[in-house]
């Protein structure tokens, strides 16, 4: 096996492991640390993917944005300390079937579809052309973005001021 | 590793965001399966983007990403919001629209 196919499959069992923590642990605040776990094992799988950027988008945004706002909400809205903390699921075994059919008709795609079995070289200056990407073709959409995320902030702030 | 392991590996990571969203019962559960589900369509496109060598696939995981942030922001606001009012955020007893 080549380094590659080593670090997948390692990535590949603790992402998995760590998304089954995040649906099926019974302890609110421990699902949002395996998601945490999640998140850096995805972006373990971008940097396999040669797409350090993004590795260093999903540590900051996700990892440490995300993370951080959930956190706060459970603080908000949980004590962290007491029962009030543990949640059950329901509908377990009808979620599981919906689930797996869902799994298995992607996998039905994936056996019919064919696909690159290797990835083509990459080229030197990814990133430089990303950055090209962004302020060329997509420019309106990343200004369109900016917008988007002042606008969601502001909106947050609203929903979740203080009465007065 | 071919393109397929990395699908097959986003489409389980689908799959069990999807069973938290459809099993969990509080509000805050249901937002962390729906964070998994995105982070799973993000390997997709990462990895279609790789494997074909075109950027755009890159470009559109960088907006979904964002988007994600705004959408967790706005989300968990809302929850904050209706344990102010409710004092719960146990999704089964927000059923104030039930006729």
């Amino acid at each position: 096996m080549t380094g590659e196919a080593v670090g997948f499959w390692g990535v590949a069992v603790v992402l998995l492991a760590a998304s089954l923590g995040v649906v099926l642990t019974r302890n609110l605040f421990h699902a949002v640390l395996y998601l945490a776990a999640a998140l850096v094992a995805t972006g373990v799988v971008f940097l396999l993917l040669d797409s350090p950027f993004l590795f260093a988008v999903q540590l900051l945004l996700y990892a440490g944005g995300v993370v951080t706002i959930v956190v706060f909400a459970i603080m908000l809205t949980e004590r962290l300390v007491g029962q009030t903390l543990t949640q059950t699921n329901r509908h377990i075994v009808n979620g599981a079937i919906v689930s797996a059919a869902v799994f298995v008709a992607i996998a039905g795609f994936l056996m019919q579809a064919r696909g690159a079995s290797a990835p083509p070289p990459t080229a030197n200056d990814a990133l430089a052309a990303l950055g090209r990407a962004l302020l060329g073709p997509f420019a309106l959409a990343f200004l369109l973005l900016a917008i988007l995320l002042v606008t969601a902030l502001i909106g947050a702030l609203y929903f979740a001021r203080a009465d007065d | 590793m071919p393109l397929h392991a990395y699908l097959a590996l986003a489409g389980l990571v689908f799959a069990v965001g999807l069973f938290g969203v459809l099993t969990r019962r509080n509000a805050i559960g249901i937002l962390l399966g729906i964070e998994l589900m995105l982070n799973a369509v993000n390997i997709n496109l990462v990895a279609f983007s790789r494997f074909r060598g075109d950027l755009t696939g890159i470009v559109f995981a960088l907006f979904t990403i964002a988007i994600t942030v705004a959408e967790v922001a706005v989300g968990l606001a809302i929850v904050i919001m209706i344990f102010r009012v409710r004092r719960t955020v146990e999704a089964d007893h927000l059923d104030l629209l039930r006729g």
